[in-house]
């Protein structure tokens, strides 16, 4: 269970939410600059938070007193936007970078069909397989939640389908909280078990 | 012909050149990734000596490491050692002079690929030790390795700086752009002529080699833009 508290002051308004997400797919829409990303940002320790707090299965990211806990130890995966694959390193490379389990390696990579990928670099794969292989990475490193910022928004109508499909799949067998952020409203009705809206850093009800 | 001068620059841009690689791409990663108050006049403060006359620079060497300087003062009591008038003077001359070269070349290159790249290698449970060795350097490296030879270049090109703090001892610190300087000064044109072909061949040599180099790495994993 994933549990988000979140203020923060943004250079045009103020972030506030708060929220839960059980092993289920949150989806958070809304328009560009309404504070989605930066949420996502706070929860994987990429950003910090004015106020609040952030737990995961009972593990508090902001201690009282305490440094908060570093993006390294929230075990929270994140797949980004432009997906952020290390472009000086082969597919194999990447999603072995954070790899906890070998067996979890091969089993997603024969899953995700990017086993003829393994050798190629970022620059040499199509924005689909890329995706595929941010999904891979993010998911070799066991994370008890995942986060995706739009990942969908620069594919082609089939491929997006693909890869929807393909994330639902691997949401069954994961069973882990995951927030997706998009402000494509037929992706967050097709993927998000809920759907949380926001506007100018707060749910709309 | 005595080949003295070529072996003397080339350990004195040799040794400064390591020294101005580690500490600049060291404050260049520190000052770029952080946010302090009066972090513009540091700034400003280390790229002075690009905009300094190289006497000036020279000047204030000689003010810190003379021997009645604040440090100079210190090393001859504590080690029984004078830097000026010796190699080492030289050392920090084109260490002092190189410097802003090699930071702005690091400085640009840290800043210069996608933060999120770090930041996934990050939420994969990566340490900043690691992330800067497998992930930063080496996306950094076309332009850290031109903050390089730059850095070199530079170094032995210096002449100002140096012949205030180090002055000209022959065999001791006469690098080439001295020995140019003072073989044209006592009627030597043919041995001024020797080192000017010299310090050209090196110069061009290192230049073609980098631009050589960057064009065969940006084909290799730059071409995804």
């Amino acid at each position: 269970m994933l549990f988000v508290d979140i203020q923060k002051k943004m250079p045009s308004f103020l972030l506030d939410v708060h929220f839960k997400v059980s092993s289920e797919i949150v989806v958070l829409f809304g328009p560009s600059g309404a504070g989605k990303t930066t949420i996502l940002n706070c929860i994987a320790g990429l950003s910090q938070l004015d106020s609040g707090q952030i737990s995961l299965n009972q593990r508090e990211f902001h201690p009282h007193n305490k440094k908060p806990v570093p993006a390294a130890k929230r075990h929270v995966g994140y797949v980004f936007q432009d997906y952020a694959l290390f472009p000086h390193m082969t597919v194999e490379k990447n999603i072995r970078y954070g790899l906890k389990d070998e067996q979890l390696l091969y089993q997603l990579v024969e899953l995700m069909g990017i086993n003829h990928l393994l050798d190629n670099y970022p620059h040499q794969i199509s924005g689909g397989e890329k995706q595929r292989v941010a999904l891979v990475r993010a998911f070799v490193t066991k994370p008890e939640a995942l986060l995706l910022d739009e990942p969908f928004s620069s594919l082609d109508q089939q491929t997006k389908q693909e890869c929807q499909h393909e994330l639902l799949h691997l949401h069954k067998t994961w069973n882990i909280p995951m927030i997706l952020v998009t402000h494509d409203e037929e992706e967050a009705s097709k993927l998000g078990d809920r759907i949380l809206k926001m506007d100018k850093g707060k749910l709309i009800l | 012909m005595d080949l003295t001068p070529l072996y003397l620059s080339l350990r004195i841009a040799g040794i400064a050149t390591v020294i101005v690689f580690i500490t600049g791409v060291f404050f260049a990663r520190i000052i770029t990734r952080s946010r302090f108050p009066g972090k513009r006049i540091i700034e400003s403060l280390l790229m002075l000596p690009l905009v300094l006359p190289p006497t000036v620079v020279g000047f204030g060497l000689l003010y810190l490491f003379g021997n009645n300087g604040p440090i100079g003062t210190l090393l001859l009591e504590w080690f029984d050692f004078q830097v000026v008038f010796t190699w080492i003077g030289a050392v920090i001359a084109a260490i002092v002079v190189a410097f802003p070269l090699m930071y702005q070349s690091a400085a640009a290159s840290f800043q210069k690929y996608d933060r999120n790249i770090e930041n996934a290698a990050r939420t994969m449970g990566a340490s900043r030790w690691r992330i800067f060795w497998t992930i930063s350097f080496p996306l950094a490296w076309p332009g850290l390795l031109a903050g390089l030879v730059l850095t070199f270049a530079r170094a032995l090109g210096e002449f100002g700086a140096t012949l205030m703090i180090a002055g000209y001892i022959p065999n001791q610190t006469e690098t080439i752009p001295l020995a140019i300087y003072f073989a044209v000064e006592s009627g030597n044109r043919d041995v001024a002529l020797f080192w000017v072909l010299s310090i050209l061949i090196i110069g061009f040599a290192a230049i073609l080699w980098l631009n050589w180099w960057s064009g065969r790495n940006i084909l290799r994993f730059r071409s995804e833009d």
